[in-house]
């Protein structure tokens, strides 16, 4: 069996899920496996939506998310044994993964670009060395194996419903949620966005962030923030890019008053253009760059502004 | 009590990597220890310094990890052990390995770096937690110890939640939990003296590496001067809409 993760937001399956499939259907037409899904639930889960992509759906009732119980959920649901775990690369995958991988002594492929299976073996690309360095990588089954977000073409439902097995998970030692502090979510997600205009202290205050937003915007894009900025308390943590913060690729990046630490790099560099707006000609983002100018970001970004309005019309 | 950091020795982030024989060659970069292990170590001395105790540093890794553990000593920790292991090893198996020394000193809790700056690895946090059988943090920026609990805020995808947890769990750090001490000069020399235990690994990774490639994209690097920002900002749309076709 090839087991995959059904990620969900509460209500529908989230894109990474639907590569997820996509992953673990190369694998087991390889392999010669089979592949089933586990839909770890809160109320409201996309019951209906899972069971279209999937021959065998595994669903348990755990309430709210902890890596603790989501590892039982999966690893209840692994119990007739597996070749592969397959689960989109997030934060939280990543926390539930590393126990899944050791319980079940498997090979962890994490953060993958590719992978496919020859010879019984399972192989992948993934990135190392903060993203500077691409990895060909192998296992022997059991692999657990994590997504990494944009890299995959999307599943199509198989066009009937599978068969749904409810799990009985058992309780295991956890943390308790006292309080979940949400971000308010707006525009074109951060990691999914073609365009990313992201600001960084050079940018000098949170109302000057309004640009920006206004930026993305034109482009229909995202907007992201170095670590300095979040730090400063004026943009929420969910928009940092870098080696704490998100991975993002989009076709364009525009870091404006950004000087391009490593850490931040990390988070951006595979980026297909990168512009850059500084006002020091040595700042490392430079070297960095497709495109730049060398200015003032509070006289650099208006003016940009007008000229992509000024193109639009 | 009993608050335990386990590090690794990487390249520094700004150092040139090397490719020789398709395997990244560190022989002539700068090693240092992860910075993302460094606030793990930080938190461990803070903890010992409020509550009292012992503060271990563990170190896994070929025999020149040494010199991340002698830093970790130098900062304040107790006494060291290193795991002494040549290569890479997946999260899983480096799990395997620590986990008996770790449980062996039945630590009040655990504290490691929230994403490796070599192996790009986030799961050992959660490998070793797995392995000792309690609950994982990730990407903690709080911990407030409470008896025989923890009160912490860590980072999710959307947002960031505050956990209660009892003891002993392992939490994985990162910026923003704390601001890393350095090294005095009197905290080196006492660091010496120090004792690091040596504990040998004979395992086999799971996940082999077989090739890996440095693939910095060729940028254009075509870099306007803004003096006239209204000009510079035109040309720059023009050569997006143009030449590289993006807007
Ligand atoms: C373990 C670890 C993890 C980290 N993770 C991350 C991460 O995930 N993401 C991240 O971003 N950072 C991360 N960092 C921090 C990182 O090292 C840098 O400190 C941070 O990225 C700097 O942000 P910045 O470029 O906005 O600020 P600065 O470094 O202060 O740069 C500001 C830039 O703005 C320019 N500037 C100033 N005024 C103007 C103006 N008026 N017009 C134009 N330009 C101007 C300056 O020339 C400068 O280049 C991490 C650090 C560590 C140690």
């Amino acid at each position: 069996m090839i087991l995959v993760v059904l990620d969900h937001d509460g209500t529908k399956l989230r894109k990474g899920s639907l590569e997820a499939l996509t992953r673990a259907r190369t694998l087991a037409q390889a392999l010669g496996e089979k592949v089933a899904g586990v839909l770890l639930a809160e109320a409201g889960a996309p019951l209906e939506e899972a069971r279209g992509y999937v021959e065998t759906l595994y669903v348990a009732e755990l309430g709210p998310y902890t890596a603790e119980k989501w590892a039982a959920g999966i690893l209840e649901a692994a119990k007739g044994g597996v070749k592969a775990i397959v689960a989109p690369s997030s934060r939280q995958s990543r926390a539930y993964m590393g126990r899944v991988a050791y319980a079940l002594k498997a090979g962890l492929l994490e953060d993958t670009l590719e992978s496919w299976a020859e010879g019984g073996e399972v192989y992948a690309i993934r990135y190392a060395y903060l993203n500077r360095v691409t990895q060909k990588v192998k296992s022997a089954p059991p692999v657990a194996l994590t997504v990494k977000p944009n890299t995959t073409p999307l599943a199509e439902p198989l066009g009937q419903g599978g068969e749904v097995v409810a799990l009985q998970v058992p309780p295991v030692a956890t943390v308790e949620v006292l309080e979940r502090v949400q971000e308010e979510k707006k525009g074109v997600s951060l990691t999914e966005a073609d365009v990313v205009v992201t600001g960084g202290r050079g940018m000098g205050s949170a109302e000057a962030f309004k640009l920006v937003e206004e930026l993305a915007a034109l482009l229909g894009g995202a907007v992201g923030a170095t670590r300095a900025v979040v730090d400063a308390g004026w943009r929420p943590y969910g928009e940092q890019v870098g080696q704490t913060g998100k991975t993002v690729q989009p076709t364009l990046y525009i870091a404006l008053g950004v000087s391009g630490a490593v850490q931040h790099l990390a988070g951006m560099n595979k980026s297909k253009y990168i512009v850059a707006v500084n006002k020091d000609p040595e700042a490392p983002i430079f070297k960095h760059a497709d495109y730049g100018i060398v200015g003032d970001v509070h006289q650099v970004l208006p003016a940009l502004i007008g000229a992509v309005k000024k193109l639009k019309d | 009590m009993k608050f335990i950091a386990v590090i690794r020795q990487v390249p520094d982030g700004e150092s040139r990597l090397r490719i020789q024989g398709n395997r990244v060659d560190l022989s002539s970069a700068t090693l240092i220890l992860d910075q993302m292990d460094e606030y793990g170590v930080e938190e461990a001395l803070r903890l010992k310094e409020k509550h009292g105790g012992e503060a271990i540093v563990v170190g896994f890794g070929p025999e020149r990890t040494e010199e991340a553990i002698r830093t970790a000593l130098a900062m304040g920790m107790d006494r060291g052990i290193h795991v002494v292991h040549e290569g890479y090893a997946d999260p899983v198996t480096v799990a395997e390995a620590l986990a008996p020394v770790i449980r062996e000193e039945s630590p009040t809790l655990v504290l490691t770096g929230g994403q490796q700056a070599d192996w790009d690895s986030q799961a050992l946090g959660a490998a070793l937690a797995e392995a000792l059988g309690v609950p994982v943090i990730p990407w903690t920026t709080a911990i407030e110890l409470e008896g025989e609990t923890v009160r912490a805020k860590h980072d999710l995808d959307e947002g960031a939640e505050w956990v209660r947890v009892k003891l002993p769990a392992v939490f994985t750090t990162q910026q923003g939990l704390n601001e890393p001490r350095y090294p005095t000069l009197p905290g080196i020399m006492k660091a010496k003296k120090k004792e690091v235990k040596k504990v040998a690994f004979q395992g086999n990774s799971r996940v082999e590496i077989l090739e890996e490639t440095i693939q910095e994209k060729a940028r254009l690097q075509r870099i306007l001067d803004g003096k006239d920002p209204v000009a510079a900002a035109e040309e720059l749309v023009r050569l997006l809409h143009e030449e590289a076709k993006v807007i």
